[in-house]
């Protein structure tokens, strides 16, 4: 009897699931649903290429309509799913009749964090295609950029609107940026190459409103500071979209929840991928949610293996994997890194132009790393993660390769 | 035999293909990719491609 698994959500993690599917030797039908009508494209560009003109928008594809073609991939784009009826195993959809479904998988990801400051125009989120088309055509007017958010995509559109040559001021209520994800010492290392780049800081100051039109804003800060900008851009998180569920009986919270083998707690044909997946990482022993892209291509392939082998289904126990290009710096992150976690750093970006961030939680064993500009150290400590290595077996490692190098930037 | 072929302008060293197949790939100094092996057995082509495909920047395929 012939199967149908169908996907809602039409990003990476969607389109790699179907791709997977296939490649596992599925031979059922597969119908990958999305929301937005554009052709499936990729993210990580948005804020970097994309943003600074130097990618066409086909670069950035991750599905053409022959390729799903060939792959046999029904395309549903232009519908938002509205929900499930789990025991009918129908997905409804917007203006659309509902699909069959044998297995579902659920890849809806997550959007921009909304500006708790208005939204009107010149005011920006950075999530979709159209999100990048927007910011980069105000971009392109000049005049002044606010960025509020030091995070990852805050940070990486500030040093592609400054390669833009625009004036840019990065906003951050945490007094030391990052510092959510990593220990002060590298949180300032990124203050100073934010500074060094020429980017404005003001870190430990919320914004407390936006006044003023596209082009002539005022942020009024909470230490009574104003910041003029013709621009701003809110990159304040994203959140899962997982409100469509709401009515489809599934254990929702803060992403839909999955046991091991990211099947839904509740209803065992239900998979979920990517951001909006919030699993039972059963070496961690805790439910979590990753909203990095490694993560969603690497569920995906998961989630396909299990839907093809339902009896020998396997744990989805990945080592955590994220990189960041901001200003002349690839910055990458394995593991689990910052908390309450010890670290030891080896060279630093002012001698070496390269360093690598060791973090341990017993004091022996690697449980993350923070690296920059330095792919040996990378690959040691990825390939660390997976088999087990101690800090002071890496330091070994890598020290002896660390020879001072003139800095790129300055 | 299907063959995996790099594009080396393209690879920007973020070592997911050589976490995902370790006896394929390989990154040099310059954190630029090696091709351990170019000819992929059909009996691997899925652990390869899969590999391929987890590549960030598109630098990877397997080809017929
Ligand atoms: C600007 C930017 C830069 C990034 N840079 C990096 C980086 O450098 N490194 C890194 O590791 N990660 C990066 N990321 C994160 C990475 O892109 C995400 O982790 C990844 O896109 C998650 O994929 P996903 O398929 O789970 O979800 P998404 O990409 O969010 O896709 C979800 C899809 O589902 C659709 N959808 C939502 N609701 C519905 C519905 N009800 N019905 C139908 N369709 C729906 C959406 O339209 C969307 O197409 C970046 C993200 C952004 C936005
Ligand atoms: S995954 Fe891609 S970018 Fe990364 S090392 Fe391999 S080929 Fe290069």
């Amino acid at each position: 009897m012939n199967t149908t698994t169908v996907i809602v959500g039409s990003s990476i993690g969607g389109v790699r699931a179907a791709q997977s599917l296939r490649l596992e030797g599925y031979e059922g039908e597969i119908i990958l649903v999305g929301e937005d009508a554009e052709l499936p494209y990729d993210k990580p560009p948005l804020s970097k290429a994309v943003l600074a003109g130097k990618a066409e928008e086909s670069s950035i594809r991750l599905l053409t309509r022959e390729q799903a073609e060939d792959a046999r991939i029904q395309l549903v784009l232009g519908h938002a799913a509205t929900g499930i009826d789990v025991a009918g195993k129908l997905l409804l959809l917007e203006d659309h009749e509902p699909l069959r479904f044998d297995n579902l998988v659920i890849a809806t990801g997550a959007s921009a964090r909304p500006s708790p400051w208005g939204q009107r125009p010149g005011i920006h989120v950075l999530r979709s295609l159209d999100d990048a088309r927007k910011l980069r055509a105000d971009l392109l007017k000049g005049g002044q950029l606010a960025v509020i958010g030091a995070g990852f995509i805050g940070a990486e559109a500030a040093a592609t609107a400054r390669s833009l040559g625009l004036e840019v001021t990065v906003i951050d209520p945490l007094p030391i940026p990052m510092s959510r994800i990593f220990n002060p010492e590298i949180g300032h290392w990124f203050g100073d190459l934010h500074r060094n780049n020429g980017v404005t800081t003001i870190f430990g100051t919320g914004v407390e409103a936006i006044e003023g039109e596209q082009g002539s804003f005022t942020l009024r800060l909470t230490n009574g500071q104003k910041v003029e900008a013709a621009t701003v851009l809110v990159g304040i998180g994203a959140v899962p979209n997982d409100a469509w569920l709401g009515s489809s009986g599934l254990l929702v919270d803060n992403g839909v929840v999955l046991d091991e083998y990211c099947r839904a707690v509740d209803a065992p044909q239900v998979y979920g991928v990517g951001d909006v997946a919030r699993w039972r990482h059963s070496k961690h022993g805790e439910d979590i949610r990753i909203e990095h892209w490694t993560n969603a291509v690497e569920q995906a392939a998961c989630v396909a293996y299990n839907i093809t082998h339902p009896d020998s289904p396997r744990a989805y126990t990945p080592v955590e994997y994220v990189w960041s290009d901001q200003h002349d710096w690839k910055i990458q992150v394995v593991g689990r890194v910052g908390g309450n976690a010890e670290h030891i750093t080896i060279g630093d970006p002012e001698t070496h132009g390269r360093f690598a961030a060791l973090y341990t939680s017993d004091g022996v064993n690697l449980r993350g790393a923070a690296i920059v500009n330095w792919p040996k150290a990378l690959l040691a400590c990825r390939r660390g993660m997976a088999t087990g290595i101690t800090v002071e077996e890496l330091r070994e490692t890598l020290q002896p390769l660390l020879e001072p190098r003139p800095k790129v930037a300055l | 035999m299907p063959v995996v072929k790099a594009d080396l302008q393209a690879c920007q060293g973020y070592a997911n293909c050589v976490v995902g197949a370790t006896d394929y790939f390989d990154l040099d100094d310059d954190g630029i990719v090696i091709l351990l092996r170019t000819e992929v057995p059909e009996s691997e082509r899925a652990r390869v491609t899969e590999a391929a495909r987890s590549c960030p920047v598109s630098a990877l395929v397997v080809e017929d």
